[in-house]
């Protein structure tokens, strides 16, 4: 009983382990800049419009790659053009500066005033939050570039108050007043803005206003959504990468400026700077330039700069006794200030840990950290490591946060000793060795054993760790290959201290196919933590089984290339339903033409009986009531035809019921007028 | 004997004929519209048997609401008819009105 409740409370421990996941995230490295120039840099040297280039643009900068003289040309045609037409959009005018503002192509003296002007006209009259947006970054990036120029905006506060009207209160902004959708990614553009309005007002906005923003910041931030390793995100309807980058741009930009004072908290932070790590390298122009630029602010902003630990290689050797390294940096890659690193806990898989408190040494020169030394009963498998960073005082100023734990996943490698391999076979009944043999299975061997059917082979070794514990590996297995190359493969099982196989050939015979003769032995042993995995042909031994009867299946025939089951297979036609044949066109239309000619020749029959509508009453109240009922009559047949043509039975039956009782009323009044006339006529 | 048969088959044509265009007009009206309605079913029914019944629903509704208007039309000719008193219907309505209503609503 003590043994099932420890392995239940192994069971919870290892179901706790898993859904603490362990991740490793690494800084942009070098791999990331490859990439890079792959996807930002246009095969013919120019870009589809002013918003890509400037988005690959940025990313080469913030990579520090320099490609501009090649791209700059064709580019700033572009941009000298849009800013110095006058009907240029918004939004052209937006990308066109802030392209400038990376290349820095000459636009000329006068360019400046135009836009200003123009700006400042959008910002006053805009009501979609993206119009506000363009025209307030746009003067934002006009300032930057062209220093002589002043501009103020004169009606900041009413603007600040005009973008705030677009926000909601779950913390998500709308993009127009009209439009009641609303979304994560708006927010961030809409927190950008404010930034900008904030930057270029002339005096203070009042306290009130931007306090009402952080609140709905803090809002905002109740819908953040996280994985179960520590990694935070925005999702949103255009992707979790495009909203939370839109969101880390504008809480940035915000806190930029001295008077928001925004704080916001050190574990999301981290956890976003993590999701975009996590991300990888994105193969999308869009998803990379995000990625990019949301790590960019990240590592250089007001509130704190997250820091990220990461490992070259998570696999410790046992037998190479090198030293595991761990290396601290910004998202970017940029060197960390003074800190320490310290394992805290070394867990093993069942749970328990085997280094306590280590902390580890610095190697300047690198800028790595290293553990070098393992204790005595570091043994192989594998692992979770738990880093603590602590950072020294002077670099608490600046604002760095770290995660609180980093866990990590090692895996510890080392060779595994093999002794007491041998190989026998045994009499079925009593047990007794007929032949056995010692094997060593670092060299092949040349084992020659024979048995037949009733008799039964034995395989069995002995694993240990370094440490001379008991060692189960992952892949045990025995291959017995015949002469016309039909393989069996059997597992080795380990149960106590030794793996042991037993084939027993009586049982097996089916299975062998009734092939007798030579077979080849191979064993394979491998494992993870395994240094030494092998892979040993053992030798033959040669099979004496009985005459195959009539019903027992045939060996697979020979396989001429044992890749082609990787192959294309076969065709498949489908057989679809054959649609009905359809008379011939014109027939049809003949026999449609047929059908009308009754109809024809009723008409001419009433013509011809002297038929007349004398009794169409010619007062107006009469008149009336009878041209409505004929008229109804005749929108009912309409009714039909609209039917035949498209429209559905309940819709028809909801008409048909409405002319109905419209009929009704119509057809009643017309009788009553037709009944009093004949009435006076009789009468008369 | 043909002679006489065939001359027999005329004088029932001629006889019927005069009688027939003794009726009044509304039920020659009447007569004409359940003609027009039988024709149109036939003609349906000889297409169908030309190119086989496929859309067997199409044929059903043709064939079927030809032939029910022709049953209205039927109706209405028993209750117009004056000469038709043993087959006055107790029906709700009495008058000439009333009953072209019914077939009208009906159809």
């Amino acid at each position: 009983m003590m043994a099932r409740c420890l392995a239940r409370f192994l069971v919870s421990l290892l179901a706790l382990a898993i859904c603490n996941a362990a991740s490793v995230s690494h800084p942009i490295s070098d791999s990331h800049r490859s990439a890079a120039l792959d996807v930002f840099v246009p095969l013919d040297g120019s870009y589809k419009s002013l918003e890509e280039a400037y988005e690959a643009l940025k990313s080469l900068e913030i990579l520090g790659i320099d490609k501009k003289s090649d791209l700059s040309s064709g580019t700033c045609e572009n941009v000298v053009k849009v800013l110095a037409s006058p009907s240029s959009a918004l939004k052209d005018v937006f990308y066109a500066l802030s392209v400038n503002g990376i290349l820095k192509c000459k636009t000329g003296e006068d360019g400046p005033k135009d836009i200003v002007s123009k700006l400042q006209a959008g910002a006053k009259d805009a009501k979609l939050l993206l119009d506000f947006y363009y025209s307030i970054r746009g003067l934002v990036l006009v300032k930057e570039q062209f220093s002589g120029t002043d501009l103020t905006l004169g009606n900041a506060e009413a603007i600040f108050r005009s973008v705030k009207a677009l926000s909601q209160s779950d913390g998500r902004w709308r993009y127009s007043s009209n439009n009641a959708e609303s979304s994560t990614f708006a927010a961030g553009l809409a927190f950008e803005t404010l930034a900008g309005v904030i930057s270029l007002a002339p005096s203070e906005i009042d306290q009130s206003l931007i306090q009402t923003v952080k609140t709905g910041i803090l809002k905002l931030f109740d819908s953040i959504q996280k994985y179960d390793d520590g990694t935070f995100y925005f999702d949103g309807s255009e992707g979790p990468i495009s909203t939370t980058a839109s969101v880390i741009r504008g809480l940035t930009s915000f806190a930029a400026s001295e008077s928001t004072g925004l704080n916001l908290p050190g574990d999301k932070i981290v956890g976003l700077a993590k999701f975009f790590l996590g991300v990888g390298i994105p193969g999308d122009a869009k998803d990379f330039f995000n990625q990019i630029d949301a790590l960019a602010c990240l590592e250089d902003n007001r509130f704190s700069v997250p820091l990220i630990l990461s490992l070259p290689s998570t696999v410790i050797s046992l037998t190479k006794k090198e030293p595991l390294k761990v290396k601290v940096s910004t998202v970017l890659g940029s060197k960390a200030p003074a800190l320490s690193v310290k394992l805290a806990k070394a867990l093993n898989s069942k749970g328990s840990s085997v280094i306590n408190n280590q902390e580890l040494k610095f190697d300047a020169d690198s800028a790595t950290y290293f553990l070098d030394s393992f204790p005595k009963n570091f043994d192989v498998g594998k692992y979770t490591f738990v880093f603590e960073i602590l950072l020294d005082e002077s670099a608490n100023e600046k604002g760095y946060i770290t995660e609180a734990q980093t866990k990590v996943p090692i895996a510890a490698t080392g060779a595994i000793g093999i002794e007491n391999a041998e190989i026998a076979v045994l009499d079925s009944d009593v047990g007794s060795i007929e032949s056995q043999k010692k094997l060593d299975l670092t060299k092949d061997g040349v084992v020659s054993l024979s048995a037949n059917h009733l008799q039964k082979l034995r395989l069995s070794f002995q694993l240990t760790t370094p440490l001379g514990l008991v060692f189960k590996p992952h892949q045990a297995f025995l291959k017995l290959k015949h002469e016309s190359q039909v393989e069996h493969i059997f597992l080795v099982k380990t149960s106590g201290k030794k793996a042991e196989l037993v084939l027993d050939f009586l049982g097996l015979v089916e299975k062998l196919y009734y092939l007798s003769g030579k077979y080849e032995i191979q064993l394979t042993i491998g494992d993870a933590s395994m240094e030494n995995s092998l892979l040993s042909n053992i030798g033959h031994i040669e099979l004496d089984l009985p005459e195959r009867p009539e019903k027992a299946p045939l060996p697979p025939l020979h396989p001429t290339d044992p890749y082609s089951r990787y192959g294309p297979k076969a065709e498949i036609s489908h057989i679809f339903r054959v649609p009905e044949k359809l008379p011939a066109k014109q027939l049809s239309l003949i026999f449609l033409g047929l059908i009308v000619l009754p109809f024809i020749a009723f008409l001419i029959g009433l013509t011809r009986l002297g038929v007349n509508i004398k009794s169409f009453p010619s007062s107006v109240g009469a008149a009336t009531s009878a041209l409505l009922f004929h008229g109804g009559i005749g929108a009912v047949l309409l009714l039909y035809v609209l039917f035949w043509l498209k429209l559905d039975l309940f819709t028809t039956l909801k008409a048909l019921s409405l002319l109905g009782v419209f009929l009704l009323f119509v057809g009643h009044r017309t009788l009553s007028n037709l009944a009093a006339a004949s009435n006076k006529l009789k009468s008369a | 004997m043909v002679k006489s048969t065939s001359k027999d088959a005329q004088d029932l044509f001629r006889s019927l004929h005069s009688a027939y265009s003794a009726t009044p007009t509304n039920l020659k009206i009447i007569d004409m519209y359940v003609v027009f309605a039988v024709f149109t079913a036939l003609i349906q029914v000889a297409y169908m048997a030309l190119v086989g019944s496929f859309p067997f629903n199409s044929f059903l509704s043709g064939v079927l609401s030809c032939v029910g208007t022709a049953v209205l039309a039927v109706c209405l000719r028993i209750q117009v008819n004056k000469e038709n008193k043993e087959f006055k219907c107790k029906t709700i309505v009495t008058n000439l009105g009333g009953i072209v209503a019914m077939f009208v609503i009906a159809v």
